[in-house]
């Protein structure tokens, strides 16, 4: 075991595993995230806390993985480039892994001009791809990237982001397989509507043996409604919902078309399930917590499975 | 343009040929933008943008020409003295 | 070149509040040819200001010159026999002229009359576009000669991001996304190998986050 956390221990185990999402608040209010948790509790083998994503400032993450180990919940610290330049990241690493955080996500993060404070000077001192290089260094080498000695080496089963869908879509397998190089353990996609898109990443990423190495998560994010389908095609970068996706739920009536969503959902984690060379997946319910369990219950995940 | 102003003048006009007929090609169409940046001077520091305007027109429209610098008199003595003529006057 | 834009003209009079009497300084170097604090620019601002401060009933006295270069000491020098006729000098020149302007006349207030912008090429006339940080470390050569540095608005090795889309920058559509550029031409020139490479972490040190930087030319000492 790399990092001996309970992700990578259902994956290893050969289960089909399961993680999902809590935003922090934008606030110091830990209830929000308990209120959260709640519905995750049970349903997963481990939690996504997001870092200021989209660049709006919201409690930190490594805070907000504490509040989901407390409550029994295993957490999955993600990481931005965004805000901390290498020594920052590095300390921040010891310090998660020191409080038992044992699942990483290394990301860019959004560009500034997203959030609350577009004038905020950006850092990027590394960029995602180093940050899984400099975790592995510092996880199986037991020192710095400076080379120094660490004093007791952080434990993390290292993921990454992978987006099969964005341009250009030619290099998107090759950046798999350099994300795996640079030591990812596991990688999460983004949300997957877009199937035949995504078959035809696999097929290439299964020929050249990547998910042997590699454990794929498949993103999946249940739609709430016709109009938020329409809004992430276009307002979300990199998002590739199909017309034939849409339709399928703007053809419900309004009141009906959430429940089309979670049923859609359902039925991609089932086809999910089938296919070759995925690992798990990644159900990104946003503010829509509470629908986990009927989602993955839904799917025949549930019961988690215990592995010592 | 601005010096013009500098040396007293309470308008300026400035005449190009017609566009699409200038004999440098797209001297005109410059000499355009141009006048939009000092309009928009002199319009910043209070003398009014209406100061200044380009009007087009060729060679053989001598009553046009006259017909405009008519208009463009007109259009000045209805803003009255230049700021610039109103602190000198004061001063004298 | 080093380009820029001007002040606000509101920004540059509240600057000479305290002063009846300056000179109005361009530089016939890069700022020259960005059209921003050449000759022109000087005579424009000057008019500017004296018209301004005329209509505002306090004249102000200019003389309005050009140096060759204001980051070289020979031309900085030429000021030297009247610059202390005068309360302050308005330069129009880059920071790195105007700094140089400060350095050389101690006891004469420099005021900056453009904010200095990036180093950069001339797309067309009348508008520039930035291609280089001087992080003082080149890796054009890996990258088909479109530096990641200047062009990924997050400075990526290993870039695009998730926020790239038919060749724009999350950032916005009018930015074109650097590693689609470098992707674009690596394929090009058949060197997508560099691409699937890892690169190592940037030494920021020879940037300007190891603090001001100085060239030591031993053969020209």
């Amino acid at each position: 075991m790399k990092s001996g956390s309970n992700l990578e221990k259902v994956l290893a185990a050969g289960h089909f595993a399961v993680t999902a999402e809590c935003g922090p608040p934008r606030g110091a209010d830990p209830e929000v995230v308990r209120r959260k948790a709640a519905y995750v509790k049970g349903n997963i083998d481990a939690c996504n806390v997001t870092d200021n994503q989209t660049s709006v400032v919201r409690m930190s993450s490594i805070a907000g993985c504490m509040i989901l180990k407390e409550m029994g919940i295993e957490p999955l610290l993600q990481m931005v480039v965004r805000d901390r330049n290498r020594i920052a990241l590095q300390s921040d690493l010891l310090g998660a892994s020191a409080l038992g955080v044992r699942n990483l996500l290394c990301l860019s993060g959004d560009h500034q001009k997203f959030g609350d404070d577009p004038q905020a000077k950006n850092v990027f001192d590394i960029d995602s791809m180093q940050l899984i290089h400099l975790t592995k260094t510092m996880r199986d080498d037991g020192v710095f990237p400076s080379g120094q000695k660490l004093d007791g080496a952080p434990k993390f089963f290292i993921g990454c982001a992978v987006n099969p869908f964005a341009d250009p879509f030619e290099i998107r397998v090759p950046r798999l397989k350099m994300k795996m190089q640079a030591g990812a353990d596991f990688v999460q996609t983004q949300c997957i509507y877009n199937m035949e898109k995504f078959k035809v990443y696999m097929a290439d990423a299964i020929r050249q043996g990547l998910h042997e190495k590699v454990k794929i998560l498949a993103g999946v994010t249940p739609l709430k409604s016709a109009g938020m389908a329409k809004f992430m095609k276009k307002m979300v970068a990199g998002m590739d919902i199909p017309d034939a996706v849409i339709k399928r739920i703007a053809d419900e009536p309004k009141e009906k078309q959430a429940e089309k969503g979670i049923e859609m959902c359902i039925e991609l984690i089932q086809e999910l399930k089938e296919m070759e060379g995925i690992a798990g997946v990644h159900v990104m319910a946003i503010e829509w917590e509470e629908k986990l369990n009927q989602i993955i219950g839904g799917a025949g995940l549930l019961p988690r499975p215990v592995v010592e | 343009m601005l010096k013009a102003f500098e040396n007293g003048a309470d308008g300026v006009m400035v005449v190009g040929c017609l566009e699409g007929d200038c004999h440098y090609l797209s001297g005109n169409i410059r000499a355009k933008a141009r006048v939009k940046r000092v309009a928009g001077i002199v319009d910043k520091i209070g003398l009014g943008a209406g100061r200044i305007h380009m009007y087009n027109l060729s060679a053989g429209e001598g009553s046009k020409f006259a017909a405009y610098a008519n208009e463009f008199v007109e259009r000045i003595r209805e803003m009255g003295p230049s700021p610039i003529n109103v602190a000198r006057l004061k001063e004298a | 070149m080093i380009t820029g834009t001007p002040k606000p003209i509101e920004e540059i009079l509240e600057m000479l509040e305290p002063y009846d009497k300056i000179i109005v300084a361009g530089c016939y170097g890069c700022v020259t040819v960005c059209r921003v604090g050449g000759e022109k620019e000087v005579q424009v601002l000057a008019s500017t200001l004296r018209l301004a401060r005329e209509a505002a009933g306090r004249k102000i006295a200019i003389k309005e010159i050009s140096l060759e270069r204001q980051c070289d000491p020979e031309y900085i020098e030429q000021m030297r026999a009247y610059v202390q006729d005068y309360q302050a000098v308005l330069s129009i020149a880059c920071g790195a002229g105007i700094q140089f302007l400060a350095e050389k006349y101690t006891t004469t207030p420099l005021l900056p009359g453009i904010n200095t912008g990036f180093l950069g090429v001339t797309e067309r006339q009348g508008e520039w576009s930035e291609r280089c940080q001087g992080c003082g470390d080149c890796v054009l050569h890996l990258t088909g000669g479109i530096c990641p540095v200047t062009r990924c608005a997050k400075s990526l090795f290993h870039g695009p991001c998730g926020g790239s889309v038919q060749g724009h920058c999350e950032v916005s559509k009018d930015v074109p996304c650097g590693w689609q550029l470098i992707i674009d031409r690596l394929k090009a020139l058949d060197q997508m190998d560099n691409y699937t490479k890892l690169k190592p972490y940037k030494g920021w040190n020879t940037s300007r986050d190891g603090g001001p930087r100085r060239i030591v030319r031993e053969d020209m000492i």
